[in-house]
């Protein structure tokens, strides 16, 4: 006696609802995603050192700025009345020295501060030192 | 006068066959650039600055340290204050040898004192991770 063959079975995965579940996963990754990107001042700090190193530099290679517990700013021992005048003085001064062949301030900023000095008043103060185009700008150790 | 023949209905329809594949490539799309927000931080007030500038590198790229005024810093979703500051140092230098590439992104209150922010600058200066930026908001005038 001959076996009757099996039926063949016909199965298919449906894929009708296949948009359906890619569109969900598609909200979801939309509402997730944020695309604004971080924003802000960029600096490079130099490489940590055991003891401090000294460096001679002609005192007038080098801007002075201090900034006070009070606010104040002090650029080459001389305060400033006026904050609005900070950025002409790093401008006039930085013109002092001209620039490098690769067409860069050849003058170094010094940024110091107190350690009870507000942040906001050191941001103000980088602020006005990056917009004169200045390159090179050293962060000395805030005076106890 | 023969009577006139009705025109055969057209029937129309939008293809929809690769509608799939559409929204396969938007589904991709959408999986790369998201980035999921790995840590939480502190409330803080950061201060403005005229140049600011984009940071250069992708947020996978980038360490953010909070400071707030109270003194707290928190990296890592780990709370340090002023005593465990150098605390800091092996969790940056393992992100900074991880990543060569890595950026902190300072994201200090203005209130804030110096006293604390270069504290932690100098941990960053001790790992090695020397590419800071300060988080600001553009600054149109003054």
């Amino acid at each position: 006696m001959a076996l009757k063959r099996g039926t063949k079975y016909e199965a298919e995965i449906p894929t009708a609802s296949l948009p359906d579940i890619i569109f969900t996963l598609i909200i979801f990754f939309l509402v997730t995603t944020t695309i604004t990107s971080d924003k802000g001042v960029s600096l490079t700090l130099p490489e940590f050192s055991e003891g401090t190193e000294t460096v001679k530099l002609k005192k007038d290679m080098v801007l002075n700025i201090l900034i006070a517990e009070t606010g104040d700013i002090m650029v080459d021992a001389e305060i400033l009345a006026n904050r609005g005048e900070l950025l002409n003085r790093i401008r006039t001064s930085l013109e002092e020295k001209g620039k490098d062949a690769e067409g860069k301030y050849i003058k170094i900023v010094s940024i110091k501060t107190q350690g009870g000095t507000l942040y906001d008043d050191y941001m103000f103060v980088l602020d006005q030192v990056k917009a004169a185009g200045a390159s090179k700008i050293s962060i000395a150790e805030p005076e106890e | 006068m023969p009577q006139l023949k009705r025109p055969a209905p057209y029937i129309t329809t939008i293809p929809s066959a690769s509608l799939p594949d559409i929204i396969f490539t938007l589904l991709i799309f959408f999986m790369v650039v998201t980035s999921f927000k790995q840590f939480d931080g502190l409330p803080v007030i950061v201060p403005e600055a005229k140049t600011t500038a984009k940071i250069e590198v992708g947020k996978r790229d980038i360490a953010y340290v909070w400071i707030d005024k109270r003194g707290q810093i928190v990296l890592d979703d780990q709370l340090y204050n002023e005593e465990t500051v150098a605390d800091l140092v092996p969790i940056l230098y393992e992100r900074r040898t991880a990543n060569p590439k890595t950026v902190i992104s300072l994201k200090a209150d203005r209130d804030c004192r110096m006293k604390i922010v270069t504290d932690v600058q100098q941990q960053c200066r001790k790992a090695y991770a020397l590419r800071i930026n300060y988080t600001t908001r553009f600054k149109d005038q003054g």
